[in-house]
């Protein structure tokens, strides 16, 4: 069982990068329309990438997280060359499921995926992704549970009070020709033949701690300074940055980093308040988000942020990242017993939508949302009680 | 640049004061449309900008600004922009130990004393020319922003030296201005950025405070923008003068009215 499985010769160590990089300067921001005739091509070429797709207000190169609720609140997808930086729920059963999810939307994709992990095996991760909802017994089954859906739904339509009729409902069923976000029932795993059939790159924190370093020690933990290393390795090594000429690459990357920060990683900013390498998350986000804006990447991380205890780092990663969810789970709260939660499962809190390459970004006028998982759905409601079904 | 704003502050591209330190910052929004406003402020005053970009990749910045008129990639072929992309510079110095000294170098470093190497490099490239072929009108030094230096390793006191070395030779020297965006993180007690803040609040000439509203989210209105000009030469000589306005801000544009006297209200 191997951790990490790669393609093609590894030409050079990290060390050895060509400079070369600067000139193709690869980013996913790329402006929708005409343009100047060197880029035509590539942008082209950008939106042939399966599972991408530009974004209706600046043209930004898109990918699906997954959860096409989720896609929907964050203004239509994950754009490429972004953190998603996930606030965990207390026992990590959610947030979890969230990052399953974006790497099973890899798999369906066929994008490619890099996945680390300081707590479980990474091939042990890839066997666990929910089976997608493509066969027709699925979507019978779902298009059934959508009629009775909308029957039920449009008698409520006729008791509400208006003003509520004009708040979005989120999606709740499969668009009818998307390639761009699936569905995924979370009680059915990702058929084996799947799993094989996708490029994969495993980080298994534990198993790398006897590799050489090649840079001085700095301030950034052990765990962190390997990680990045490896990341930036499979970026250039199989030219998801454009630097090198020959190994030009269409696919996307898809980067998913399991409980950020968490003492499992080395690094004890959970632990206590005043932390010795205090800078080590910050300086690690910092540099990731570096290499994810010059290649075709986009990254997912989970974060345990209620363990943080100092709440001034939470307040840096978030400026630090892109896009950043909360959740928030009632088991064991009292809001379980609350009846207005009754149906939902948990709050999700968005609390930070990027603007990229502009001065306005979509943000969704509802802020109060709550999730569900049911066997087949995970869905994104509001939770003000009168759309819950 | 906002035209609306520039009749706020009172100021054009063709009057634009010298010798001046401008703080922005934000607290619970953000606050990066000021910064897009005073790069296109100044490029179309003829300044010479030295931009530390360190929050975003330099085609965020140049998409915006042609949104706003300006061209960073003209500029910068001509000279009149010189701009440290923080984001892709960190990669090469992350991973390759370079020959000269980066400006970046102290991510490489355990404990960062100073941030000498990028104050050289703000001097190198705010130098004035002596051929003297094209004269910019003075040179500006834009930050975007302080509070990530804070999170990449520096402490407050080697920022506050940076901004004090940089005013010392822009501003002083060289009659220039400085533009800074630093966080204020509220209620979050992050002391490090509140000495920052403090510190550079009392040197500065001109506060621009972008605050969400404490009624939460509005639709309409995106947030309140306070104004303060002061003095910081004479502390006690005069009342300091402040303004209050809402904004919301648009595609192209940011509008400003008094509080209260949204149009989506009246």
């Amino acid at each position: 069982m191997a951790t990490v499985a790669t393609c093609g010769s590894g030409a050079g160590s990290p060390g050895s990068m060509v400079a070369a990089g600067s000139k193709n300067n690869v980013t996913s921001f790329q402006r929708r329309g005409p343009k100047a005739s060197g880029s035509d091509s590539s942008y082209s070429r950008l939106v042939s990438i399966p599972g991408t797709r530009p974004s209706v207000r600046n043209g930004q190169l898109l990918v699906s997280t997954g959860l096409p609720a989720l896609d929907q609140l964050l203004g239509g997808g994950l754009a490429v060359g972004t953190v998603l930086l996930i606030e965990e729920d207390k026992y990590n059963i959610y947030s979890s499921l969230l990052f399953k999810y974006f790497l099973a939307e890899g798999i369906i994709n066929g994008h490619t995926l890099l996945v680390a992990s300081a707590k479980e095996d990474p091939a042990d991760i890839l066997q666990e992704l929910p089976a997608p909802l493509l066969d027709d017994n699925g979507k019978k089954d779902f298009d059934e549970d959508m009629r009775n859906i909308k029957t039920s739904d449009s008698n409520i339509k006729m008791k509400i009070a208006w003003r509520y009729q004009l708040l979005p409902q989120m999606e709740a069923g499969p668009v009818s020709s998307s390639r761009f976000g699936h569905y995924y029932d979370a009680s059915k795993k990702m058929p084996q033949e799947l799993i094989e059939a996708s490029k994969w790159h495993g980080f298994f924190s534990p198993e790398k701690s006897s590799s050489t370093l090649n840079i001085e020690p700095c301030s950034l933990t052990h765990g962190y300074i390997k990680l990045l290393q490896f990341i930036q390795n499979i970026i250039y090594e199989e030219g998801f940055d454009g630097s090198n000429p020959q190994r030009k690459q269409e696919n996307i990357l898809r980067i998913g980093i399991q409980n950020l920060g968490s003492p499992l990683w080395g690094d004890d900013v959970c632990c206590t308040e005043n932390c010795d390498d205090s800078h080590s998350l910050t300086k690690f986000l910092y540099v990731l988000r570096g290499l994810l804006r010059t290649s075709l990447s986009a990254c997912i991380i989970t974060m345990p942020t209620h363990l943080i205890q100092n709440k001034a780092i939470i307040a840096r990663v978030t400026n630090l990242s892109d896009t950043v969810v909360g959740l928030e789970s009632f088991i064991g709260s009292d809001r379980e017993t609350n009846p207005l939660y009754k149906d939902y499962h948990g709050l999700i809190h968005i609390r930070q939508i990027p603007r990229l390459n502009n001065l306005i970004y979509d943000v969704s006028n509802v802020k109060d949302l709550a999730f569900k998982l049911k066997r087949k759905l995970f869905t994104i409601e509001t939770d003000l009680g009168y759309s819950s079904i | 640049m906002f035209p609306e704003l520039n009749n706020l502050l009172n100021t054009t591209p063709d009057r634009a004061e010298q010798g001046k330190l401008t703080l922005l910052c934000d607290d619970n929004t953000d606050g990066s449309f000021l910064v897009h406003h005073f790069l296109s402020f100044y490029l179309k005053a003829n300044c010479k900008v030295c931009f530390v970009a360190l929050i975003q990749s330099f085609s965020h910045y140049n998409i915006v600004g042609q949104k706003l008129g300006v061209s960073l990639t003209a500029a910068r072929e001509c000279g009149q922009l010189v701009f440290l992309e923080g984001l892709k510079s960190s990669v090469d110095v992350f991973f390759r130990a370079q020959a000269e000294p980066h400006p970046l170098q102290f991510l490489r470093e355990a404990n960062t004393e100073n941030l000498q190497p990028l104050y050289e490099f703000v001097r190198e490239a705010l130098k004035p020319m002596d051929d003297g072929e094209t004269a910019w009108r003075c040179p500006v030094l834009l930050v975007d922003d302080l509070s990530v230096l804070l999170s990449l390793g520096a402490g407050a006191v080697a920022v506050l030296d940076f901004i004090h070395y940089c005013r010392a030779t822009v501003c002083w020297e060289r009659k220039g201005n400085i533009v800074a965006l630093v966080h204020d993180s509220g209620d979050t007690e992050d002391e490090e950025n509140n000495i920052l803040l403090n510190g550079l609040s009392h040197q500065s000439h001109l506060i621009l405070r972008a605050e969400g509203l404490a009624t939460g989210f509005c639709k309409d209105v995106h947030g309140q923008l306070r104004i303060l000009w002061r003095t910081p030469s004479q502390p006690t000589a005069q009342w300091d003068r402040s303004l209050t306005y809402q904004y919301k801000i648009q595609d192209k544009s940011v509008s400003f009215f008094a509080k209260g006297m949204s149009p989506a209200v009246l």
